[in-house]
C-alpha cells in the first residue's frame, strides 16, 4: 500500500513538473500574459459585450506579450556598462 | 466560400503538425543516430520503439476522450495552452534568428551526446544505457508532437487527420534522416521551429477567441489572415533585434 501511494505520488509529481515545466518554464511572463490575455478578453466579449474591442485586446496582448518577452531576453543579453 | 473556408483552416492545421512533427522527429532522431552509432543498433531501435508505441497509446487514450469535453471549453483551453507553446516556440525562434540565442546545430548535438556515450564504457548485448537514452530521446521530444496532436486535432474535429500527417512527417523524416544519416544539420530547422511558432500562435490566437465567444470576421478565413498577421510580427522583431543585436560574447546569456 505504501510503496503503491509512493508510486502514484511520484507519478503525479512527475505529472505537474511535466505540464509546470511546458507552460511555465524559463518564460513565466508568456504565462501570466496568456492569463491576463483571457481575462480581459472574457471581460470585454461577455460583459462589455464588444466583439471588435475583443479580438484588438486578443491581438494586441499576444503580441504585446512576445514583445515584453523578447525585450527581456534581449536586455539579459546586453553587456553591462562599467 | 465554404471552400475557401474549409482548405484554410486544413492548411494551418496540417501545416502546423507536419512542421512540428519533422522538426521534432529531427531532434529525436539525432540521438537515436548517435546512440546507434555509439552503443550498437538494438537497443537504440528498441528504445525508439518503445517510446513510439507510448507516444501512439498517449494519443489513442486522450484523443477520443478529449472529444467528449465541451466544444467551447475545449477550444478555450486548447487555445490558452497553443498560446503559450507557440509564443514559446516563437520567442526561441525570433532571438535566434535576432542572433541573440545560438542556432540550433544537430551536428554539436551529435557529437555532445556521442562523447557522453563514450564516456560510459562499451555496451553489451543489450545495452540499458543506449536503451533509456533512445526512449528518452524520442519519447520527450514526441510529447511536444502528441500535445500539438491531440490540442490541433481535437479542436478542429479533425483528430485523424492530424494524426496521419503526423504519421507521414515521422515516417518521413525517419527514412531520410536514416539515409542521409549525419547530415541532419542541413535541414533548416531553425526556419521551420519560425513557421511552427507562427502557426501555433495563430491558431491559440483563433481558439482563444472562439473558446470566449469572439466572432471572428470571415469564420475560419480568419486564421489564414492571423497567419500573415504573425509573419509580419516576426519578420519586425527579428529585424528590430539584429539591428540592436549585442556584442558575439554575450549571445549565449538570452534563454
Amino acid at each position: 500500500m505504501n510503496r503503491a501511494s509512493a508510486l502514484a505520488r511520484r507519478a503525479l509529481r512527475g505529472f505537474a513538473m511535466f505540464w509546470w515545466d511546458f507552460l511555465v518554464g524559463d518564460t513565466p511572463e508568456l504565462f501570466v500574459a496568456a492569463l491576463v490575455t483571457i481575462g480581459a478578453v472574457a471581460w470585454i466579449s461577455q460583459v462589455v459585450h464588444s466583439n471588435a474591442g475583443a479580438i484588438i485586446t486578443l491581438l494586441v496582448l499576444a503580441i504585446g506579450a512576445l514583445a515584453l518577452s523578447l525585450w527581456r531576453a534581449q536586455r539579459g543579453a546586453k553587456p553591462r556598462r562599467p | 466560400m465554404i471552400a475557401t473556408t474549409i482548405s484554410s483552416g486544413v492548411v494551418v492545421l496540417v501545416g502546423a503538425v507536419f512542421l512540428a512533427c519533422a522538426v521534432e522527429m529531427v531532434e529525436a532522431l539525432t540521438i537515436v543516430l548517435a546512440v546507434g552509432h555509439t552503443r550498437g543498433w538494438r537497443s537504440a531501435f528498441e528504445g525508439t520503439g518503445l517510446a513510439l508505441v507510448a507516444l501512439g497509446a498517449l494519443v489513442a487514450i486522450l484523443g477520443p476522450a478529449l472529444i467528449h469535453v465541451p466544444l467551447s471549453v475545449l477550444r478555450l483551453v486548447v487555445g490558452g495552452v497553443l498560446l503559450i507553446f507557440g509564443m514559446q516556440w516563437l520567442r526561441k525562434a525570433i532571438l535566434r534568428a535576432g542572433g541573440l540565442k545560438a542556432q540550433h546545430d544537430e551536428d554539436a548535438i551529435y557529437r555532445e551526446t556521442v562523447a557522453e556515450l563514450e564516456g560510459l564504457g562499451a555496451g553489451v548485448n543489450r545495452d540499458r544505457v543506449a536503451f533509456v537514452m533512445a526512449f528518452k530521446g524520442v519519447f520527450l521530444e514526441g510529447l511536444e508532437v502528441v500535445i500539438t496532436v491531440l490540442t490541433l486535432g481535437t479542436s478542429a474535429h479533425r483528430l485523424g487527420l492530424a494524426v496521419v500527417v503526423a504519421a507521414i512527417a515521422v515516417v518521413g523524416v525517419g527514412i531520410a534522416g536514416l539515409i542521409v544519416a549525419r547530415q541532419l544539420s542541413n535541414v533548416p530547422e531553425n526556419l521551420m521551429k519560425m513557421g511552427v511558432g507562427v502557426l501555433l500562435v495563430s491558431y491559440g490566437t483563433f481558439w482563444t477567441g472562439e473558446g470566449l465567444k469572439v466572432r471572428w470576421p470571415d469564420g475560419d478565413v480568419s486564421l489564414a489572415l492571423l497567419v500573415a498577421l504573425y509573419l509580419m510580427v516576426t519578420w519586425s522583431m527579428v529585424t528590430l533585434l539584429r539591428r540592436d543585436a549585442p556584442l558575439e560574447s554575450t549571445k549565449e546569456v538570452a534563454r
